[in-house]
């Protein structure tokens, strides 16, 4: 493999289509629009297509289309243009259809700003649309973690027939990093069998018609697909939790943070162990499932004091690190939510009032 | 011995239709399946059904289905288009849901050239929430949010969608009939194989506007209502074709 420096929404679009995607359908909206334009280019190169939508709302319902009709296909957006495409994300969960969706995050609310942020927490993991769903939610927190994220992410998602949201900040989508990306999947790795997609239909022909739809009307048959919909999740949560821990073993004080926040966390932790306190880094990669079991441990440790969830919002996953730790060490919260990016210094800080406390 | 000389079409699942008396959306249901099986189409066939009064039209057509979000069946028949070129995609929306909600949608996806076929039932009312003003609502009619009448100062004129749609580029056949009586259900009958032939000739995107009844929520008769769309409807929405690339 040879490494490259390549720019996030760039590297996001070539881990995709190495991954099996075929089919796209996005609108432009800054800052992800190298995403759709690369896709523009490359899509055709190896015989998918690329189509900008009239509108998000449009796409995410051609997205619908296509996944329903047996695509790989994915689209990609950010913040208020996410929010245009929930109609589209609730329909495709409540259809039970895979695909996949990247929300490279800008401050909100409204139009907001258009520089990094993860606003879209809640919204990416407590559903987003409406209705009873999940998705399955990765914040990776380099260029090469979302690139092996993403190049996985249309098997997962169609193992799960579940909507996969890549959540990367703002700093992902426009930063450069050197990368090694994965080689193309080969045909027979992408091509899943899709029994209930709309592939054509005749009588007699060894399968049923293909009726892709999110409406369950009759008596019982709601309860039914959120039945299949919460088991499918037990399984996710299961399978797909995912985290990492930096110097966590023997730390007084936990850092929790996701996306490039975490990165500023990582430096803070080195630097403050440097002059003797003994911080750490708890890093949930897959924001759900969330990795409230190992955060729990990991909380329980006898030598943790404190834990600091830091993020660039008002404080969205604080709550999921709150319920995961259930009262049994203080949680604290540092953040800016107008796309500020807390200092390494800032983080220092907080944590040596922290350890004053203790 | 006897000799069939009319019997179901292929096209149709045998299923109950949950249709009002009257109701033009059965008559225009076996239009569509009798030429998706005249054509051959129905193994390589795939409708999008709106939200409205067909809301459940994927239970009626013998052919792949799927239900769309209100408004954006030609974004969907769009998505599944794109992935099958060759198969045969419709989408089936009332008045509300094309002209209201989704007149982005079905703009663009004149606008695209989109190889698709939409059939457009225009019945000038909101049928399946209860009879609501539509975008199609004739001045002075009444409905359950215009009790007075449709009133141009309030809310405008009703809009004429084969008129508008003919105008953009990517359109190839537009065509707006009617099924009042049986000599317009034949004309109906071929304007609907026309916009499906149109389609797999990839000349463009096609739709049929058809004018249709809703006895109930015109508080009619079913006779009376296909007398009111003769006397009402069509001197406002004129039949004919107002597009016709091969012209």
């Amino acid at each position: 493999m040879v490494r490259q420096l390549i720019k996030g929404c760039e590297a996001i679009a070539e881990a995709a289509i190495r991954g099996g995607c075929r089919y796209f359908f996005g609108y432009p909206i800054t800052p992800q629009n190298d995403i759709p334009e690369y896709m523009s280019a490359r899509l055709p190169e190896i015989g998918g297509v690329f189509l900008q939508a009239e509108s998000e709302v449009a796409a995410s319902n051609m997205v619908y289309g296509a996944a329903g009709a047996g695509a790989r296909v994915m689209t990609s957006s950010s913040s208020p243009g996410i929010s245009l495409k929930q109609e589209g994300i609730s329909t495709i969960a409540g259809a039970e259809l895979p695909c996949v969706i990247v929300n490279v995050m800008r401050g909100g609310p409204g139009i907001g700003g258009i520089q990094a942020s993860q606003g879209d927490y809640f919204q990416a993991t407590k559903g987003g649309g409406h209705g009873d769903y999940r998705l399955i939610v990765f914040g990776p927190a380099s260029i090469q973690e979302t690139v092996d994220i993403m190049y996985n992410a249309f098997d997962i998602s169609d193992k799960y027939r579940t909507p996969v949201m890549i959540l990367a900040d703002g700093l992902i989508g426009q930063m450069m990093e050197p990368v090694e990306m994965p080689e193309f999947k080969s045909d027979e790795e992408i091509k899943v069998e899709k029994d209930w997609a709309a592939l054509g239909w005749e009588e007699g022909c060894g399968k049923s018609r293909a009726v892709i739809n999110s409406l369950y009307i009759a008596d019982g048959e709601l309860e039914a697909l959120h039945e299949r919909l919460q088991a499918r999740y037990r399984v996710i949560e299961q399978n797909e939790t995912r985290f990492e821990t930096y110097l966590a073993e023997d730390a007084e004080i936990l850092l929790t943070a996701y996306g490039t926040i975490s990165r500023v966390c990582r430096s803070a932790v080195d630097e403050l162990r440097a002059e003797g306190i003994k911080a750490g880094l708890f890093r949930p990669i897959s924001l759900w499932p969330f990795p409230s079991a190992a955060m729990a441990e990991a909380a329980k440790a006898e030598s943790v004091k404190h834990l600091l969830a830091v993020e660039i919002s008002a404080g969205q996953m604080v709550e999921d690190v709150r319920l995961a730790v259930n009262g049994a060490k203080p949680v604290d919260f540092l953040g800016h939510p107008g796309s500020q990016i807390a200092t390494v210094e800032e983080i220092k800080e907080r944590v040596r009032a922290l350890v004053k406390e203790a | 011995m006897s000799e069939t000389v009319f019997a179901r079409t292929k096209g149709l699942r045998e299923v109950e239709m949950h249709y009002c008396p009257g109701c033009g959306h059965g008559i225009v249901h076996r239009l569509v399946g009798e030429v998706l099986e005249e054509m051959g189409m129905l193994s390589k066939a795939a409708g999008v059904a709106p939200v409205g009064c067909a809301v459940f039209a994927y239970n009626y057509f013998n052919c792949d289905m799927f239900e769309a979000a209100h408004g954006r069946a030609p974004a969907v028949a769009t998505g599944i288009k794109r992935v099958h070129p060759e198969h045969c995609v419709f989408s089936y929306q009332g008045d509300g849901d094309l002209a209201s909600i989704g007149a982005a949608e079905i703009v663009h996806a004149a606008h695209r050239g989109e190889k698709i076929t939409t059939i457009f039932i225009n019945n000038a009312i909101y049928g399946m929430t209860g009879g609501q003003m539509a975008p199609t609502t004739l001045v002075g009619q009444k409905a359950t949010t215009c009790p007075k009448g449709r009133d141009p100062e309030h809310c405008g004129k009703p809009i004429r969608i084969a008129e508008m749609l003919a105008t953009i580029e990517g359109s190839a056949y537009i065509e707006r009939t009617a099924v009042n009586s049986t000599a317009n259900i034949i004309k109906t009958k071929k304007a609907i194989r026309k916009a499906f032939e149109c389609q797999m000739e990839r000349k463009g995107f096609s739709m049929v506007e058809v004018l249709s009844t809703c006895p109930t929520n015109w508080g009619l008769s079913p006779v009376e209502s296909m007398e009111w769309l003769e006397e009402n409807m069509i001197p406002y929405y004129p039949l004919g074709v107002f597009k016709d690339k091969e012209v």
